[in-house]
């Protein structure tokens, strides 16, 4: 098991023709991934290393079964990539695409609610089940099969926290990156539900970072309804107040979101805190038995 | 991106919010004229990016223009927040019958724009929501439909009785929300908002902030950047793609992702060293943006050691590499270089970098961000 991608997943990959979306289609495939289509418009009727391009998601799914899309479209043009493939009847969306306006997202993220779809990111790194599925841009070669879920709203941060997970001899269930934008469409709250329910994960680790309130929930959650063991993790102990952080949802605004008050309330939660990322390996060996 | 009050009070008045004349000085005699032209009695602002301008006497009372052109001068230059103080707007001393506050934010967790308002303006609304979450009122609302009347009645009717003034109320929000919408704004307030004397509702101050996001599709928003608010380098750093923040400390960071620029930063700290920056390289690869970060990072002169901390995903390792190689022989400054490179394409960068002078290896980010922490104390 796994949450959200496996074997089964078949991938349409949106941008497929791009520098980025071509690079990253051939990576996910070299790992595994059923790529059954690509989308460029105009594009239809080629392919990219025999994987058919066609003119829409709908063909794509129509014609390829497609029942997943990753986004790698700019972002002018990613909100209306995300509809197109809401609309076309697939389950899960992962929008890699960074710098999407804010406000754009806020019908989007009603829409896919109305039509049960699940949107992961923007903004994001995709998600990966080792050995299984990789749907993003992650170094496929860091991870390693095995029962720690990971769920992040960083990216590379997340990278060097799968390495040393991997580096302790310690494998991974699948790992999430949810996207640093303020408004996502899955969030800490959404996906620890699904690692308590997958029989595979045996502990979580989660990677927060300045900004919002989804870590505070995610602590309510995780003390009150998780059997599992999570460790946490919090960047920007060092951020100024009112500067964005690279991520657009990564400030802190009004004296409120800061690493402080996050890793207090994980704390109270009972949730053990690393303090820095060399100490989650160790913390999520205990969590295990395996020390 | 913050925008000054006096900008902000132009995109209200383009959405027929009932804001008073007003103008801006940049020197004290301005200021005087100004004051004559609005009949003596003004108030005057220090237009800086900075909240708390009244408490740290920013914000002034002027009885003539003689008592303006003093006042000005006293703001002029003062800094505030560690900003110096280019501009003030001079506006009509308003008589003021009650003070409201009307906000329009994002709230994160619901995915919506989030009004919220008080029957008490004029004060440290961040304050209230922290000691007193009662006096403030709440109201969700689509962004796309804008808001409806019925609901901008309902908000208004929670902070004024009076029909008369409550209409008044209920307009100016709804003209707020649709301001907040046109201009992708991330906030958009009047504090406070007032009822004169007369009875007539005025915004006696504007503040919008922008989705950077956004920016593209909003030239005209992007054109009211003040480059003065911001340092040269933050300033070359955006328009290169980077994502740069200068603090006070002596160990440049180049790193790839805002995350881990963060943690690198965090890591600094922990072993006993000071952080310079924030810089994140962003996730696509570019050798030229490499380039960029080591110009902007030597640029400080507190920096006495770089470190490179990249993870390679979208990013490659060996495009950072290609731009160190081009990068150092091109660099005036001479400073030691920690690099760790993990990830895409992690081989070929490795041997791209082989043999170049002057680059501390490190295998592991504790490793990486010992070693220079130990290079910037030597």
């Amino acid at each position: 098991m796994s949450i959200l991608i496996d074997q089964n997943t078949r991938l349409v990959v949106q941008g497929i023709t791009g520098r980025d979306g071509s690079f990253h289609a051939r990576a996910m495939r070299a790992y595994g991934t059923q790529i059954v289509a690509g989308v460029t418009p105009g594009k239809g009727g080629q392919s990219l290393d025999g994987v058919p391009i066609f003119n829409t998601v709908k063909e794509a799914v129509v014609l390829a079964g497609a029942n997943a899309s990753v986004i790698y479209v700019p972002p002018s043009f990613a909100p209306d990539a995300i509809l197109e493939a809401a609309y076309a009847g697939v389950q899960l969306i992962v929008a890699v695409t960074e710098g999407i306006p804010t406000l754009e997202m806020v019908p989007i993220i009603g829409e896919l609610k109305r039509r049960n779809v699940r949107l992961v990111g923007p903004n994001c790194p995709g998600l990966i089940s080792p050995g299984k599925c990789k749907v993003g841009i992650m170094p496929a070669e860091i991870h390693m099969p095995g029962p720690v879920g990971v769920v992040s709203r960083s990216g590379t941060l997340t990278y060097e926290m799968v390495h040393q997970l991997s580096t302790n001899g310690i494998g991974q269930s699948t790992c999430i990156g949810i996207g640093g934008d303020p408004i996502i469409g899955t969030n800490f709250l959404d996906v620890l539900p699904l690692f308590q329910a997958d029989p595979e994960t045996k502990a979580v680790v989660m990677i927060g970072e300045i900004g919002g309130t989804a870590e505070e929930e995610a602590a309510q959650f995780i003390k009150t309804r998780m059997t599992k063991p999570v460790v946490g993790f919090i960047a920007g102990q060092t951020a100024p107040p009112g500067k964005r952080m690279g991520h657009a949802g990564a400030i802190i605004a009004g004296g409120t979101g800061t690493a402080a008050e996050k890793m207090r309330a994980l704390g109270e939660a009972g949730i053990p805190v690393a303090r820095i990322p060399s100490e989650v390996g160790p913390l999520i060996r205990h969590a295990l038995g395996l020390s | 991106m913050n925008i000054h009050e006096y900008q902000a009070r132009e995109i209200f008045r383009g959405h027929g919010i009932p804001v008073p004349e007003s103008a801006v000085a940049a020197t004290p005699e301005e200021a005087e004229a100004l004051a004559a032209r609005f009949g003596g009695r003004v108030v005057i602002k220090a237009q800086v990016h900075a909240g708390g301008r009244g408490k740290a006497g920013g914000v002034k009372l002027a009885q003539s223009p003689s008592e303006a052109r003093e006042k000005a001068a006293a703001i002029l230059g003062m800094q505030i927040k560690g900003l110096t103080v280019h501009k003030v707007l001079v506006a009509p001393a308003a008589d003021i019958g009650h003070e409201y506050y009307l906000g329009v934010v994002l709230d994160r967790k619901e995915g919506l724009p989030l009004i919220m308002a008080s029957r008490e303006g004029g004060i440290d609304i961040e304050e209230v929501a922290r000691t007193n979450p009662g006096a403030l009122s709440r109201y969700h609302f689509d962004p796309v439909a804008g808001l409806r009347p019925f609901e901008a009645r309902q908000v208004a009717f929670a902070i004024e009785r009076d029909g008369k003034v409550a209409a008044q109320i209920a307009s100016t929000l709804q003209k707020l929300c649709a301001a907040y919408v046109a201009a992708d704004a991330s906030l958009a307030e009047i504090n406070p908002l007032i009822r004169t004397l007369k009875g007539e509702v005025l915004a006696l101050d504007a503040k919008v902030n922008l989705d950077d996001n956004a920016l593209y599709r909003h030239p005209d928003l992007e054109a009211l950047r003040d480059r003065t608010a911001e340092l040269p380098e933050e300033d070359e750093a955006r328009q290169k793609g980077l994502s740069f923040i200068k603090l006070d400390g002596n160990i440049g960071c180049v790193v790839n992702g805002a995350g881990l620029a963060m943690a690198t930063m965090d890591l600094v700290k922990h072993f006993g060293g000071t952080p310079a920056n924030f810089l994140d390289i962003g996730g696509s690869s570019d050798p030229e943006k490499v380039v960029t970060a080591i110009k902007i990072v030597t640029a400080d002169p507190n920096v006495k050691a770089i470190l490179f901390n990249i993870f390679g995903g979208i990013t490659r390792c060996d495009d950072v590499a290609k731009g160190l190689v081009e990068a150092i022989p091109r660099s005036k400054v001479k400073l030691p270089i920690v690099i760790r490179l993990t990830g895409t394409n992690e081989a070929q960068a490795r041997e791209i970098l082989k043999g170049v002078a002057g680059l501390t290896s490190a295998e592991s980010m504790d490793e990486a961000v010992q070693k220079a922490v130990a290079l910037a104390q030597a």
